[in-house]
């Protein structure tokens, strides 16, 4: 009787039996984003990956040790438990940029190979860095916002504050943060650091706290991890030696900032502005930020792009692929 | 010099009109509601006129102000004064180049990634609490895009500096090919139009330029294609783009100016894929301060017979 069961929950070709098996640990129609094109290198075991892991394996117990790849998204974590009950797991392929869903230790320790996003999304993620910190410097959404309201006429709008020559300061110089510079060099904005080391082929100044940076510049722009050194890294501190006219854009996670301390900085006129794409709760965006004219909110969306989104797609099958011909992993993490 | 009377004809932050009224008499068009009072009472007195992008000086304002020696605009644009009428009575015109470049070119930059990223759109999302529901929807990169620049002067020049930074290739349109660019020139616009994902309108309105986007240049531009003026709203026939965009032949697009302003169509107010700003291209404090200090040493420069700062006639 179990077997029949399992012979209708996964209906399986003779050809698929002996290719490697690929489990999609993400949301009901998760795979309709990703689109992994049918593959002569590998099986996806579940299509619509619906059930989830935990109920599928209790429905299926003999691909518990048939699955070889996991392609997981942020919210489906990979952690010591998951890797517990795939015992024949060898890669997890995310494709987001960030890991901290995946417990990189515990797949070091177990030999599995583990492939990300890579730099795919990071034109797009400092595309929107610069899109915010211009938004608040000369207040588009609220100018576009004000003309929507039909209210005013004349015009009367206040004015905004210059972006070009302007001192940023970048939290975070992976690759997302040396694109937010290249763009920012392009207006003549001079460009200042801090990371956890000191890059030494970058001749931008480096500061060795975010404390130093936030007193040196206007602007702070965040692009690094979210662990434990770097949450709420920007404190009521940092916001204040920033100073009245300092801008503060987030592209990186929420908790990098003490989300009540900045908004209480924003009513109290302690900073200039805020440009945030990422919040401590999404999407829980505490409402009070919804009257100001200082902040603009963006919903977690650095990444999404249709250019993205084909690239992504793209990419995870080329890992998979790759990784199933033994060969090298296009965007390996570890 | 408290008795040369200067007319101010447009609204000017308090910098600029605080200093005028401290070195003039200065006289402000909205204090007299009946031109025909203005006129009676100074027309006389006046020997310099400011003005800004919406208002300047036509040939029926030059005529009707016999002692006007100087009209100095708060603006780099000088559409609304009559230049020929100038040069005719020896009316010297000063405008102000170079400090608003960063400015307006900044603008441009932050127009289209607000209208391809749905900046302004997803801001109203997140404010109307409808992430809870859901993302926001997938948007369109901007790095990598073909950006056209109509008119390559300081202005079109910084954009492409600016674009060239998001690894967007250049090209552009104007009176003349610039042999020493390195962008790629097309000798119409809607050649242009037709070889770029974005079009940029960053050159002065003169007789040529009026409505230089049209019906055929919007139609090149296509569904995917975006239209941003930081130019002059009689750059646009204004109609034709409202068209195109209620009919999508027009992917977007992103307005500082208007034809008629502070008059903005309506049918704009409902669209997703247009941001709409109040002629804001120079709006920043630093910048809006530098302007007024041109004006003043214009002015200044004009009434100690002392050479022009940055004259245009």
């Amino acid at each position: 009787m179990a077997n029949q069961k399992n012979n209708i929950i996964i209906e399986q070709s003779s050809e698929d039996n002996n290719l490697p098996k690929v489990f999609l640990h993400g949301p009901p129609k998760f795979s309709i984003v990703l689109q992994p094109k049918p593959s002569h290198n590998f099986h996806i075991l579940n299509p619509s990956s619906h059930p989830p892991l935990h109920e599928f394996i209790a429905l299926n117990p003999h691909h518990a040790s048939s699955i070889t790849a996991v392609v997981c998204t942020g919210g489906f974590p990979v952690n010591a438990e998951v890797l517990q009950l795939l015992p024949s797991l060898r890669l997890v392929c995310t494709p987001s940029a960030g890991t901290n869903h995946i417990d990189l230790f515990e797949c070091l320790r177990r030999g599995i190979q583990v492939s990300s996003a890579g730099n795919l999304f990071s034109e797009d993620v400092a595309d929107l860095a610069v899109a915010l910190l211009i938004d608040v410097g000369r207040k588009i959404s609220a100018a576009d916002r004000f003309l929507r309201s039909q209210l005013q006429k004349p015009w009367d709008f206040p004015l905004g504050s210059k972006l070009t020559g302007k001192k940023i300061g970048i939290v975070g110089m992976g690759r997302i943060g040396l694109e937010v510079a290249k763009r920012l060099e392009a207006f003549s904005c001079m460009i200042s650091y801090n990371s956890r080391n000191k890059k030494p082929l970058l001749s931008y100044p480096f500061f060795s706290s975010v404390l130093e940076l936030a007193t040196n510049t206007n602007v702070i722009i965040l692009c690094c991890d979210l662990n434990d050194q770097t949450r709420h890294i920007v404190n009521k501190e940092v916001m204040l030696a920033l100073g009245k006219g300092g801008i503060i854009v987030n592209v990186g996670r929420g908790a990098l900032i003490d989300e009540k301390e900045l908004l209480k900085c924003l009513i109290e006129g302690e900073i200039g502005g805020a440009g945030l794409d990422v919040f401590e709760n999404e999407p829980h965006v505490p409402k009070e930020f919804f009257s100001l004219d200082n902040v603009v909110l963006s919903p977690h969306k650095g990444a999404l792009t249709s250019e993205s989104l084909i690239g992504i797609s793209q990419l995870v099958e080329q890992n998979l692929k790759a990784f199933f011909s033994n060969k090298p992993l296009l965007t390996p993490v570890i | 010099m408290g008795s040369i009377s200067v007319l101010l004809v447009a609204k000017v932050i308090p910098y600029l009109e605080q200093e005028l009224n401290k070195r003039y008499n200065l006289l402000r068009i909205w204090d007299f509601p009946q031109k025909s009072q203005l006129l009676t009472q100074h027309s006389a007195s006046i020997r310099a006129a400011v003005g800004n992008a919406s208002a300047g000086a036509d040939a029926e304002f030059i005529d009707a102000l016999p002692k006007l020696e100087i009209v100095s605009s708060y603006s780099v644009g000088v559409d609304m004064i009559d230049l020929n009428k100038c040069k005719e009575k020896g009316i010297r015109v000063t405008n102000t180049p170079d400090v608003l470049t960063d400015d307006v070119a900044d603008l441009a930059i932050g127009l289209i990634l607000a209208l391809l990223r749905r900046i302004c759109e997803s801001d109203r999302y997140v404010r109307n609490g409808n992430w809870k529901s859901g993302d926001y929807k997938l948007t369109t990169k901007f790095s990598g895009k073909t950006v056209g620049i109509i008119g390559l002067g300081r202005i079109g020049t910084a954009i492409a500096k600016r674009a060239e930074g998001f690894n967007c290739p250049i090209s552009y349109f104007s009176r003349t090919q610039k042999q020493e660019s390195k962008y790629k020139y097309y000798p119409s616009v809607v050649e242009l139009a037709s070889n770029s994902d974005i079009l940029v309108v960053a050159c002065p309105l003169t007789e040529e330029t009026h409505h230089i986007i049209n019906r055929e240049v919007i139609n090149a531009l296509g569904p995917k294609g975006y239209l941003i003026n930081i130019g002059r709203g009689k750059h646009v026939d204004e109609p034709e783009l409202v068209a195109a965009l209620l009919e999508g032949r027009l992917g977007g697009a992103g307005l500082d100016v208007f034809e008629n302003e502070p008059h903005v169509p309506e049918e704009l107010f409902g669209l997703e894929n247009v941001v709409l700003l109040p002629h804001v291209g120079s709006g920043t404090v630093e910048t809006r301060t530098a302007m007024a200090d041109l004006v003043l040493g214009n002015l200044e420069a004009h009434f100690l017979g002392k050479p022009l700062l940055t004259p245009l006639v």
